[in-house]
């Protein structure tokens, strides 16, 4: 971590700081020195080290989640002067250069309870992928041989997939997410797709789909598109949502016969 | 929570801890998971380059699960037990095949079948991979499974909360844990016949390493100190190719040069062309010229001292600590199998390394030592698996399936599994052969907990943890609350994170790629001095809720405890073998030193005492490590 040092150049650092989802939110203001290859995370360790606003107040460190530092874990997820990303891959003076500002504010996700200051509860995204059973139902380790073979074409799309950290980015930018109702959002139904696409993975295909058909499912999405353009690893999540719902009506026609 | 018996707790949700609750869940015990992160952010997710097995291909070349086995072992240096390493490799392609039946996107070839890519310290290509996020795949596909068991209620998860200590009863057997809830601050005992630390490696004690801000070895620690010993402590990876960064260092995996990747320095000094001027003939590939049958491939010990030393003498590009590691020659669905990787550089240092060769440097990466581990030897005669109708191995070709003993530590009914389990990899790990030793761990040893929690849980080992007395959990969380509330009353002048810096300067400038008695007497100097400033500590954050500073602050004491282990056992083994280069000892001495540091805590010194324990060799007797190097000047 680092120590202090007599800075050349100095920027602001704006954080919104909170003691808890129940609490009044609060603004506090840091002056951090200049290094080279700086990102978010250093500049928060900074203020770890050195919890003194510029108003000269000793204040309490600023309490935020991290992990890899590699844009890998997705822990780091926060909003940066209004745009939500990890904060690891940001880097300090191309944030500074992006706004032309003399300062950057921090912010936490907004649709997802705050824990303490800069750090969320995400749990909701794990239940989510319990709900639409997110997992390929093999029938034990023991040695059963290999898996299904799949062409490089099809390992190449579920790749994409299965790129998802769970950061939370899509749900940030989505008009229809938000704290308090029951739509899924992009990342749980691009799992769903990403399941339906192996072999063995389809055999809950349809228990997947009854759960995408109800509230909250694949028709709450309003079609926005912010969800692919704010995901850090690329994925097709327009893409993922439409071939969910084309099974969907397929879905929906089978159960509606084989229910006569 | 209803106390069923037996119940196993597993420490650590990444692929080791993952592998074992599934597998554990599977035999019928239910599990409580505990993992200071939610377990899909846990540092597996970090791997890249891919997972080692012999596969069909590489048996029809002329490899073989033995070969893996002897690559594995002279990697190692031969400080790694040779019956388990025999097992591992041999359970492997059986790994491959599970991870494939749960989903995990390997690269496939044209026919559709698992893609191979080569890697370091074989000549056969033997590592399957999934693009170039091999650890990430594979820890997600196992967080399914879990999740599975979760939904079905064999697994428990517990989720940000910190592992404390062990609980141990009268007669030192493991019957749980406490453990504090992360947010809540809350402290709270957790009953179990069984305790497996899946807790990881420790490279926060060198300040920057490639590791996640999670890794910093205090679970591990905090075992050694309730009297779990430490097996080669000293034994740390340093893997050669990272990008330095100002809060840690990025691994640049060693698929970059199994794909074709080519690390080089100009060969006059300080050259100051842009590298792409520099001609064919004016560039030094070092590695290969040096090794010409593994090239860029060697075992990573070797080319991190080579980088560091190319370095030293002053030929690191524009005179500073880095080399290049160059894929800009390699055709573009190369370079598309690499993405995850090449973005990463990228977007850390804003150059294309798809047009421009990286500019790297070695950095701390993995914990070959760590909680010291038992198992029982195969022996034909109590093997119950083998069909009548098929051979039996011979002794000590692996480990008896199911044994209790397999990965426990000193402590009975304490395992370690994973990076924070010695018993692998020896003096220096092989690309490619965490994953596999993680998994495997998991899979093959998770059986070994299950039977002795159903053995402990109706009385074969003393009471029962759901019978034992309240107040023996009462008195360890009572231990477990003093510790907390000295932290937090602490009013010191200390700043834990100073402390953390320096403490990381100097084990990184005294225990690393080169170590040399002098500087690790300085650096014993100064880690007293730490220890006597952690006993002034300043604690900025009084709340009592998400405190992360005191979190911190108690692990840094751990941190120090575990550096001194390591430092000690660093001074202790006077010769060099693998990763621990000594310069004043240059050479490795099999007759003093062909055996394990084994390194208890003194309750008393509150020090380290290191005990040598001899390492058999059933299998293969040992042989120097040279690689085919063609120059000796070194």
């Amino acid at each position: 971590m680092i120590a202090p040092h007599t800075p050349e150049k100095t920027f602001l650092v704006r954080i919104q700081r909170q003691d808890g989802e129940s609490q009044p939110a609060y603004w506090q203001e840091f002056e951090v020195p200049v290094k080279p290859a700086q990102n978010i995370i250093s500049v928060l360790q900074y203020i770890a080290a050195n919890p003194v606003t510029t108003s000269g107040e000793q204040v309490e460190p600023v309490v935020w989640d991290s992990g890899c530092l590699e844009e890998v874990c997705g822990a780091c997820t926060m909003v940066v002067d209004g745009q939500v990303r990890q904060s690891c891959s940001c880097l300090a003076n191309e944030q500074l250069a992006k706004t032309g500002k003399d300062h950057i504010e921090l912010t936490p996700m907004t649709k997802f309870p705050v824990v303490r200051d800069l750090f969320v509860d995400r749990q909701r995204m794990f239940d989510n992928l319990k709900k639409i059973k997110g997992w390929v139902p093999i029938d034990g380790t023991h040695d059963l041989g290999p898996g299904p073979t799949e062409t490089p074409e099809q390992q190449e799309e579920r790749y994409a997939y299965s790129r998802c950290m769970t950061c939370g980015c899509c749900l940030e930018a989505c008009p229809q997410f938000t704290k308090d109702n029951e739509f899924i959002g992009a990342q749980a139904i691009a799992q769903a797709l990403y399941f339906n696409q192996h072999e063995t993975g389809k055999k809950l295909k349809s228990e997947r789909l009854d759960e995408l058909s109800g509230p909250g499912g694949v028709a709450d999405c309003g079609n926005a598109q912010n969800c692919v353009k704010v995901c850090p690893k690329e994925i097709p999540l327009t893409q993922a949502i439409a071939k969910v719902g084309r099974q969907l009506t397929v879905h929906a026609v089978k159960s509606f016969f084989s229910s006569k | 929570m209803p106390e069923t018996h037996p119940r196993v707790i597993v420490v650590g949700g990444g692929l080791a801890g993952l592998a074992a609750s599934v597998r554990i869940a599977e035999a019928g015990t239910p599990v409580d998971l505990f993992s200071m992160v939610p377990v899909k952010r846990s540092h597996s997710v970090c791997a890249q380059g891919g997972i080692n097995a012999c596969n069909d291909v590489a048996r029809q070349q002329g490899y073989s699960e033995w070969q893996h086995m002897d690559e594995t072992l002279i990697g190692g240096d031969f400080l790694n037990h040779q019956p388990p390493v025999y097992e591992m490799a041999h359970f492997a392609p059986r790994i491959i095949n599970l991870l494939d039946r749960m989903g995990v996107p390997f690269n496939r070839t044209s026919e559709g079948m698992r893609d191979l890519r080569l890697f370091g310290g074989s000549l056969f290509k033997r590592t399957h991979f999934a693009g170039a996020s091999t650890g990430q795949q594979l820890l997600y596909a196992l967080d399914e499974q879990t999740r599975r068991y979760e939904a079905e209620g064999k697994v428990t998860k517990h989720e940000q909360w910190e592992f404390l200590w062990p609980v141990t009863d009268d007669q030192g057997h493991c019957k749980g844990i406490i453990a504090q809830d992360m947010r809540s601050m809350e402290i709270k005992a957790f009953r179990a016949d069984a305790v497996v630390m899946a807790s990881g490696g420790n490279g926060l004690i060198y300040g920057k390493s490639t590791m996640s801000v999670i890794c910093n070895g205090a679970a591990a620690a905090r075992c050694y100190q309730a009297g779990a010993d430490l097996g080669n402590p000293e034994m740390i990876q340093v893997h050669p190719t990272a990008i330095p960064g100002e809060d840690k260092c990025r691994l640049m995996s060693e698929s970059a040069r199994g794909e074709g990747g080519r690390v080089w320095v100009p060969r006059k000094k300080q050259d100051d062309r842009h590298p792409l001027d520099i001609p064919e003939e004016e560039r030094n590939y070092f590695l290969e010229e040096k090794y010409p049958g593994y090239g860029n491939l060697v075992p990573r010990d070797i080319a991190t001292r080579e980088i560091f030393w190319v370095c030293q003498e002053g030929y690191g590009v524009g005179g500073e600590n880095q080399v290049y590691l160059d894929i800009t020659h390699l055709p573009q669905a190369t370079k598309n199998k690499l993405a995850a990787i090449l973005e990463i550089y990228e977007k850390f240092t804003g150059d294309d390394p798809r047009e421009v060769p990286m500019k790297i440097f070695p950095a701390v990466h993995y914990t070959m030592g760590g909680l010291y581990t038992t198992y029982a030897p195969y022996d034909p005669d109590t093997d119950t698996i083998t069909p009548a109708s098929s051979p039996k191995r011979e002794p000590n070709q692996g480990m008896a399936f199911g044994d209790p003993q397999n990965m426990m530590t000193n402590l009975p009914g304490l395992y370690a599994f994973g990076e924070s389990n010695y018993a692998y990899h020896g003096a220096t790990r092989l690309g490619a052969n965490a994953l596999l030793s993680c998994v495997f761990d998991g899979l093959f040893n998770g059986l070994s907990v299950a039977n002795h929690a159903k053995a402990a849980g109706s009385g074969e080992n003393g009471t029962p943890a759901a019978e034992l007395p309240q107040a023996l959990y009462d008195k360890f969380l009572k231990q477990e609350q003093d510790k907390l509330n000295k932290i937090t009353a602490s009013t010191g002048t200390q700043d834990p994170y100073t402390i953390h810096r320096e403490l990381g300067v100097e084990m990184t400038a005294a225990a690393t790629v080169v170590k040399e008695e002098g500087r690790m007497l300085q650096a014993r100097e100064k880690l007293a001095e730490l220890r006597e400033r952690y006993a002034d500590l300043k604690i900025s954050d009084t709340g009592h809720y998400t405190n992360q500073n005191v979190s911190f602050a108690r692990a840094l004491g751990d941190m120090l405890i575990y550096a001194d282990a390591l430092l000690e056992a660093s001074l202790a083994r006077k010769e060099s073998r693998g990763s621990h280069y000594r310069s004043d000892y240059p050479e490795r001495m099999d007759d003093e030193f062909h055996n394990t540091s084994r390194v208890s805590f003194n309750t008393g010194s509150g020090r380290p005492d290191i005990n040598w324990e001899a390492i058999p060799s059933p299998l293969i007797p040992l042989r120097p490590r040279t690689y085919g190097k063609t120059d000796t000047a070194k």
